[in-house]
């Protein structure tokens, strides 16, 4: 491994969280973005060919050394780690219409859902995974919701365009956009 | 035995809620356990089985719910209303509903997605887990006899002193004026109003003879006469006090 490389391991290593490519730009202020990429390329291949039991993972705009999918069982058995705990289904409906429409209010995010939202609301920012990103114009200036970089976490995702897109989905809709112009018109 | 009898006989209210995240799921689950279409949906029919369903699910108290069985009600209705063939204005009542099933079920979809993603992300933990601290118990108090003794003068100091009697004169309010006032016309047929208010008066006594001097005057059991303007007032026997 060359020294690049080294310091990438061992700053990774040594991080509690995703670490982006600017913070790791400064290890090594000479080292272009292509180098940067190219050692991360070849850990991540070391991981994966050379029988470790972490892996390389690119989340949350940022790479992470997490351990391996298939030791999970043996490692939570063991008490040695925990899962984190599973969201409610209507935690999770309010995820997705955060994700997907941010930044939105909670009036839309009840009117999807046919529910009061202000309990879940306030559970998934007690748990980080959405903040209040804005106010909105009309009566009151409602607070909007948006998604935080621990919900990329959550999943896995790295950017929020890895979200399945939503003509990708089996079920069709127009935009809501669109509907509003329409009830407008 | 028993025991099963008793959460029989409850409403269950908090536990069945959880089994539907809202009523579009509770109305989506209906329509797909039927395999009905959903942009054709045999409103009648699944009007009657949401209301059947929130009330044996003990969701009849929900607002949420009922306010779902009402607007099905009322499309129900709308369908019912008989219509011109050749009229265009004419909506079906359920296009807003089936845009909302839709709508919903796209956000179902994605949370199906979005569990499968966590889950899998579940399976790999980064560094820096630390299990959660046991809630311990509260330290042992350390403490010495002066600090004890200090607490215990603090707490007898914060104690309230008991009141065992005060007596305070009570000021003349209007009734005890009357009755004095009454007293003095018994005994003279006239008197100086200045007799009235008594020795050393408060403020209380003065207001309070004059109030009911003027109540006596107003009732005929006195009269108030002065001569000349800031001259004593005279105060003497009314008719009527002879006559009772």
């Amino acid at each position: 491994m060359d020294r690049l490389t080294r310091l990438l391991e061992a700053a990774l290593f040594a991080a509690a969280r995703p670490v982006t490519l600017d913070e790791l730009r400064r290890l090594d202020p000479d080292a272009a973005e292509i180098d940067l990429r190219a050692a991360l390329a070849s850990l991540r291949l070391r991981y994966d060919e050379g029988g470790h039991g972490v892996e390389l993972a690119e989340l949350a705009d940022g790479w992470q050394i997490l351990t391996r999918p298939e030791l999970a069982d043996a490692l939570a058995q063991a008490q040695l780690v925990e899962r984190p705990r599973r969201l409610s289904t209507a935690a999770m409906e309010t995820l997705a219409l955060i994700a997907y429409r941010q930044p939105v209010g909670r009036l839309e995010i009840e009117e999807v859902r046919g529910v009061a939202a202000d309990g879940v609301l306030r559970l998934l920012q007690d748990r980080g995974l959405v903040e209040v990103v804005g106010r909105g114009e009309g009566l009151g200036r409602p607070l909007l919701y948006g998604t935080t970089p621990l919900f990329l976490e959550l999943l896995g995702l790295n950017v929020l365009g890895d979200l399945p897109r939503v003509d990708e989905l089996a079920v069709a809709l127009t935009p809501p956009a669109a509907e509003n112009a329409v009830e407008g018109a | 035995m028993t025991l099963v009898a008793a959460s029989a006989d409850e409403p269950a209210f908090v536990v069945r809620l959880a089994e539907f995240s809202g009523p579009l799921d509770l109305l989506l689950t209906l329509i797909r356990e039927q395999e009905i279409d959903i942009t054709d949906i045999p409103i009648s029919q699944i009007a009657d089985q949401f209301v059947a369903a929130i009330h044996r699910l003990g969701l009849n108290q929900a607002a949420d719910y009922l306010d779902m069985a009402a607007r099905l009600l009322r499309i129900k209705v709308q369908m019912l209303l008989p219509r011109r063939l050749e009229d265009d204005e004419w909506e079906d009542p359920r296009a807003e509903l089936v845009r909302r099933l839709l709508e919903y079920e796209q956000i179902r979809e994605i949370v199906g997605w979005l569990v499968d993603r966590a889950t899998l992300r579940a399976d790999r933990f980064a560094r820096g887990w630390a299990p959660e601290a046991p809630e311990r118990p509260a330290a042992p108090l350390v403490l010495d006899l002066p600090s004890l003794l200090r607490a215990v003068e603090d707490v007898l100091r914060g104690m309230p002193q008991p009141v065992l009697h005060r007596v305070v004169p009570r000021p003349l309010d209007v009734e005890g004026a009357t009755r004095r006032i009454e007293g003095l016309l018994a005994e003279r047929e006239r008197f100086d109003l200045r007799d009235a208010f008594g020795d050393a008066p408060t403020i209380a006594d003065v207001i309070s003879t004059l109030l009911a001097i003027l109540e006596l005057a107003r009732v005929g059991r006195l009269h108030l006469a002065q001569q000349t303007p800031f001259s004593p007032v005279d105060v003497h026997r009314g008719s009527i006090d002879q006559a009772a």
